[in-house]
């Protein structure tokens, strides 16, 4: 492989990890409040606002079940809007974070829901107001399931980030389909297929150690 | 047992006059009681589908400042909506409920909160976080609290040191046992320093050795803490060995309340009678009941059961009646346990029928002890 492909697929790297990463940083910014909210708003819960909560999971739903495709094309009218383009990298971040966000929402919300009821029973008993009991108690409890939350969001954005080359996005699944796909050069597809394979293993093995870390429900020693 | 000889035959029944004072009183009559529930009603609206419950009802109570009350009833009873309604969980569909002197019924939001730092409590199941340690844990209620950082420090080690698991500082729940794990969630209720420690079910997770353990704990605590402590229970033990006091709740009733001597050394509802018969048992062993016969046997004994209640209440007993009747009674089978300083329990006798095979030293020795009112009974004969 001549010095310029890797030079492609090099770029193309980074290309994807820009767009991945900032999406996910966004994503979680949007979907870790919103999940939070989904979590504790049914009726009687801590922020009861059960019209809010369905209306919400109906959006997050809606979102959800738009295949990426169509996402990124039918909202270039609002990326040019945000991003003041509608091709390039920083274009594709937008779809990417609307795709990103309520799935991260819908996990955060498991995460949290996994939270033992009694302690927020245990923190309102002493005092404790609503945000606090998020802050101090659902976030710090739910850590460990947050944190693979995050690493899943992210390996399903490096496999959407693979399908904004439609919009002139870049990245490595870009490359694979001109490169390997449409010039016939099968050794730029398996190129591009093991880094994607790298990457992934890359963050699932991080995330996987990190919620360890942090996971003190189980005996260590 | 014999530091009352003066009562060990003879003593009245009746209800004692001397300590029913400051026990649980009707809430009008307590102004100065530490928790009081004036006219209480709590009902559950009817949701999806599921019938309303009325879960407790004229409810009328006060604990009093310093005491150890337990509330005991069956599961289902209104316990946790009562202890609810303490510490402002829940608001009583009627009526008042004053703590220190507020009525935190009407308290919402801050002042709600604000109050809620003057109750601790501790549960079943510990409810501590597993993301934090023994001393994270401690600290968690000051920190909502707003309390300064070195402040915090000194008052978890003073904390951790009071519950006997100061070298626990730095470990996660999922080290400790659960006795420890109770012991985290005491320090945790008391750390801001409040006048009511609400226990809900505390020691029912814990192996007997534990509770007892944890029950030494709460009554240091309530000794020099000076820490009112309400315990809700379904255990009767957890009564006996700790609570002073008692309130038996049943289908949303309290019916009856008191000292814990006279309650249960007098039970009048079946429930509080049911729950006596946990401590003191009253059914006679296996080997035993299955010998017993109502027909007058060829040779023998006939079999009587003593009630034994009060203090002291039947240290001599087995022996007075002995010498004064002049029998050769046998023991057949005995429980007497002490209840808030009170003997309670029951003594089964056997009286030999004698040579002419008859009834006649039964009769007397019933005679003799419904002279000095111990209740009696003949429950048949053993060959």
């Amino acid at each position: 492989m001549s010095p310029e492909l890797i030079n492609l697929i090099i770029q193309a790297t980074g290309e994807s990890l820009y767009m991945v990463g900032l999406a996910a940083l966004i994503g979680t910014v949007i979907g870790l409040p919103l999940g939070v909210f989904l979590a504790t708003s049914r009726k009687g819960e801590l922020f009861s606002a059960p019209v809010v909560n369905r209306v919400l999971g109906i959006v997050v739903n809606a979102t959800r079940s738009t295949p990426f495709i169509i996402l990124v094309v039918a909202i270039i009218p609002f990326t040019r809007l945000v991003a003041g383009t509608s091709i390039g990298s920083t274009a594709a971040i937008v779809p990417l974070t609307i795709a990103s966000a309520p799935f991260m929402a819908r996990l955060v919300e498991a995460a949290i829901r996994e939270v033992d009821g009694g302690l927020i029973e245990t923190a309102s008993s002493f005092g404790a107001s609503p945000i606090q009991i998020v802050l101090k108690v659902l976030i710090p409890e739910a850590l460990p399931g947050l944190l693979l939350a995050l690493t899943l969001a992210v390996v399903s954005l490096l496999g959407y980030s693979a399908m904004v080359g439609a919009v002139g996005g870049g990245g490595l699944g870009d490359l694979g389909i001109r490169y390997g796909y449409q010039r016939f050069m099968p050794e730029m597809m398996l190129a591009v297929v093991v880094v994607l394979i790298a990457l992934v293993q890359l963050v699932q093995s991080a995330g996987d150690y990190l919620a360890r870390r942090v996971n003190r429900r189980l005996r260590h020693r | 047992m014999n530091a009352h000889p003066s009562l060990a035959i003879g003593r009245p029944i009746e209800k004692l006059d001397a300590i029913s004072r400051d026990a649980i009183s009707p809430a009008a009559t307590a102004p100065d009681a530490m928790v009081r529930f004036e006219g209480i009603s709590k009902t559950y609206p009817a949701y999806r589908g599921k019938p309303g419950v009325d879960a407790l009802q004229n409810i009328d109570f006060a604990i009093p400042r310093g005491s150890i009350t337990g509330v005991i009833g069956r599961s289902g009873a209104g316990k946790s909506s009562l202890v609810r309604l303490i510490n402002g969980l829940e608001r009583p569909t009627t009526g008042r409920v004053v703590v220190d002197g507020r009525d935190i019924s009407v308290l919402a939001g801050r002042d709600l909160r604000l109050a809620q730092r003057s109750i601790g409590m501790i549960f079943q199941h510990f409810n501590l976080l597993s993301s934090r340690t023994a001393a994270a844990n401690i600290a968690l209620p000051l920190e909502i609290a707003g309390w300064a950082k070195a402040d915090i420090i000194a008052r978890v080690a003073e904390l951790l040191a009071l519950v006997g698991i100061a070298d626990k500082h730095d470990r996660y729940p999922s080290e400790l046992s659960g006795g420890q794990k109770q012991r985290v969630g005491i320090a945790r209720a008391l750390a801001t320093r409040p006048s009511v420690l609400l226990s809900d079910e505390a020691t029912s997770a814990l192996d007997p050795q534990t509770t007892r353990a944890i029950l030494d704990l709460l009554a240091n605590i309530n000794r020099e803490l000076g820490v009112t402590i309400v315990l809700i229970t379904h255990e009767m033990s957890v009564v006996r060995q700790l609570a002073r006091d008692v309130v038996v709740l049943d289908a949303g009733h309290v019916v009856e309340s008191g000292h814990v001597a006279d309650i249960f050394t007098h039970p009048e509802h079946p429930i509080t009678q049911s729950f006596l018969a946990e401590v003191i048992g009253d059914s006679l062993p296996v080997s035993l009941a299955s010998r017993i016969v109502s027909e007058l046997p060829a040779g023998g004994q006939a079999v009587i059961r003593i009630q034994v209640r009060g203090a002291g209440a039947g240290d001599t007993l087995v022996a007075r009646l002995a010498r004064e009747l002049g029998l050769d009674v046998s023991l057949l089978s005995a429980r007497i346990d002490e209840i808030g300083g009170q003997h309670v329990g029951s003594l089964t006798l056997g009286i030999p029928l004698g040579t002419s095979c008859s009834d006649d030293a039964t009769t007397r020795t019933l005679a003799w002890l419904s002279q000095y009112q111990f209740p009696a009974e003949r429950l048949g004969y053993v060959a």
